[in-house]
């Protein structure tokens, strides 16, 4: 890949940072990444970022979750192995449903819990031995990195940026 | 605007706090060396620990008989300490998740060592019905596999197994809601940590998180979901619980007003350990700016509530016992024959412990008392302890026949497992005080403006939270401490 210049724009302050990427994008300045210590309300959307639709993955692995419970009862309880127990009807799985509400409840939630954090860790591509990929250490701290890419507009980009506030910029090459 | 909150609202953080001292507070106990204090707590329950598991390697060697059970009480001791662990793992998912859909700022200082509560609870509860197994090798056999033995299935019918399913849900969905929020607080140990080892560990840790704001956008969805998730499982966990007894047909136990009643006492109780552990790891880790008596107060108020609940409950089983006029019912855990017969020492504990002293809480200088709080709180675990005992043994010793009516009395045994489950969970509660960040940092980070006590001063003099803009030249000068300077 080619190498390309990057600036990295430091700011220590989430309001202040949110006035920047707002600025910076009202000068049609492309915003590669924002690198966050903690959330910062409105800047997703100050990016222009699309909504996740992670909530909406989870309502599809719960049906999902709802439906193995369904089958899983039927087929154990109903069709490969019907036992009396109890004197609760087992002829047929809609008569013994009311005692496997709690199985269906509870794996519906297994379900749409679990698949939809695996389902972020690799969205997100987060996992354990995944180096991190934050440029510099202070974005964990207290410090907001916002990175622009260069296009021989070094100049006006700084200048823009510190009148935004950013405490500290830096021009690195990305490869 | 968006960092606004009523000024008459106490601050949740003290002292004059930027982003960094945060960071600061919050990695001190993991990147310093324990003192004597830590030390002697530890090897006090790690031997409670190791006196329990040799308590656990006699029952299963010897079998079921070493404890204290008979004919007719099958279950007393054990299943008590599962009911009372599984309850205290109540708070920290209530915590995390149900104050999360209330937005309520003040779970963020005690959400993070709440949920490790929770997840380390549940652990001790788990292990008795395993050892009640008899032999526990066996313990896979409550999952729905296929097997050798003519594909006979797991009975879905049974509350035993409901409780299987639903604890397995609750420990796992917790485990992972605890750990993605741990992700960006290992993170910024990670990143200011100083030896390779230690950078190893947490970068490990991290899972590589990096703080991209589609991460985080992503990361508080996940948060929003997971509590949505999380607080109809925290109330079914303790509903199915509940269920063990209320589906059978004794007399004490057949009782409808169960899965809430046991919910509000799981919540009773679990807030109450809350409460034992955060008032001595305030004080350990030096956390007493970030949990403050306005933390404790609020964690009274919900410990009052809950306990208002339990107590209404109690006085409806009383009264339908007395009411019903059945011989049977005068021996259920709430009557007059349990509040006179061989079990009023249990009767009344519950009620002193569970009740009474609890009332305290009402006085506001009480409530907002550190020591007094703790104080309540030992009580409370004292107290509902008793409860479960008196659900299960009263119950059990006297049945419908007179042969059926048999006392049950604990062995060393039943009470060294005990004692060594409480053991255990210090123990890993101790080095997750060492090792893990106490609070959830980022999350305090974002509340810091609104309620911290420095931007609340300020704001009350009209000092806006953003701070002005220095217009810079080109020196690449650092201003540190902008956060606090005009």
């Amino acid at each position: 890949m080619e190498s390309s210049k990057v600036i990295h724009a430091f700011y220590n302050d989430d309001e202040v940072l949110l006035d920047a990427v707002k600025a910076v994008k009202s000068e049609h300045h492309h915003i590669e990444e924002v690198f966050c210590p903690f959330p910062v309300h409105g800047l997703d959307k100050a990016m222009g970022l699309a909504p996740t639709k992670l909530a909406i993955t989870a309502f599809f692995y719960g049906i999902t979750g709802l439906s193995f419970a369904i089958w899983m009862t039927n087929y154990m309880m109903i069709q490969d192995w019907p036992q009396d127990i109890g004197g609760k009807p087992s002829f047929s799985w809609f008569e013994n449903m009311p005692a496997f509400v709690p199985i269906m409840f509870e794996l519906t939630v297994f379900f749409a819990a679990h698949l939809m954090v695996i389902t972020f860790y690799m969205r997100s591509r987060i996992w354990p031995f995944k180096k991190a990929e934050n440029p510099d250490p202070r974005t964990t701290d207290d410090h907001f990195l916002m990175e622009i890419p260069v296009h021989n507009n070094e100049e006006a980009l700084t200048s823009l940026l510190e009148k935004t506030g950013a405490v500290e910029i830096n021009i690195v090459d990305k490869h | 605007m968006s960092h606004y909150e009523a000024p008459i609202r106490e601050p949740l953080v003290l002292g004059d706090k930027s982003y960094h001292d945060i960071t600061e507070d919050i990695a001190k106990p993991i990147e310093g060396k324990a003192n004597k204090n830590w030390h002697m707590a530890f090897y006090i329950s790690l031997a409670a620990m190791l006196w329990g598991f040799g308590c656990i390697f006699y029952t299963v060697g010897t079998g079921i008989g070493v404890w204290g059970l008979n004919k007719n009480i099958g279950w007393a001791w054990d299943i008590t300490n599962f009911v009372w662990w599984v309850g205290i793992g109540h708070a920290g998912t209530l915590i995390s998740a149900v104050l999360l859909l209330f937005r309520q700022k003040w779970r963020m200082a005690i959400n993070r060592s709440a949920e490790a509560m929770t997840i380390f609870a549940v652990f001790q509860a788990g292990l008795f019905p395993i050892i009640h197994m008899g032999r526990p090798w066996n313990a896979y056999w409550v999952l729905p596999l296929p097997n050798q033995f003519g594909s006979l299935w797991v009975n879905f019918n049974s509350p035993l197994l409901w409780d299987v399913f639903a604890i397995s849900t609750y420990l796992s969905v917790s485990l992972v809601f605890w750990w993605t929020g741990l992700l960006p607080d290992f993170a910024m140990i990670r990143d200011r940590a100083v030896k390779p080892f230690q950078k190893k560990i947490y970068a490990l840790l991290s899972f590589g998180w990096s703080g991209r704001a589609k991460d985080w956008q992503r990361f508080e969805e996940v948060s929003l979901v997971l509590a949505g998730l999380a607080t109809p499982l925290v109330l079914s966990v303790h509903t199915i619980v509940s269920m063990d007894f209320a589906t059978s047909i004794n007399p004490g136990w057949h009782s409808t007003i169960f899965p809430p009643y046991f919910v509000a006492g799981a919540i009773f109780s679990g807030f109450a350990m809350v409460q034992t552990l955060l008032g001595i790891m305030r004080k350990v880790t030096n956390m007493e700016e970030y949990i403050t008596r306005l933390h404790v107060e609020y964690m009274n108020i919900v410990i009052i509530l809950t306990g208002g609940i339990v107590a209404v409950a109690y006085a409806t089983e009383f009264f339908i016992a007395w009411y019903t006029g059945s011989p049977y019912e005068n021996y259920t855990y709430l009557s007059v024959g349990a509040a006179t017969g061989p079990y009023w020492w249990a009767f009344w504990s519950l009620l002193i412990f569970n009740i009474f002293i609890p009332q305290l809480l009402w006085f506001k200088k009480i409530r907002r008392s550190f020591i007094w709080s703790f104080i309540i709180s030992i009580a409370i675990n004292i107290g509902m302890w008793f409860e479960r005992f008196d659900i299960i043994a009263i119950v059990l010793s006297k049945g419908h026949l007179p042969s059926t009516w048999w006392r049950f009395e604990p062995t060393f045994v039943d009470v060294g497992i005990f004692i060594g489950t409480i053991g255990f969970f210090f123990v890993l509660f101790l080095l997750y005080a060492r090792t893990f960040p106490v609070i959830a940092q980022a999350e305090v980070k974002t509340i810091l403006k609104s309620s911290g006590e420095f931007y609340k001063k300020r704001r009350a003099e009209g000092i806006p939270t953003k701070p002005s803009i220095v217009a810079k030249t080109k020196s690449k000068e650092v201003n540190p401490d902008n956060n606090k300077k005009e």
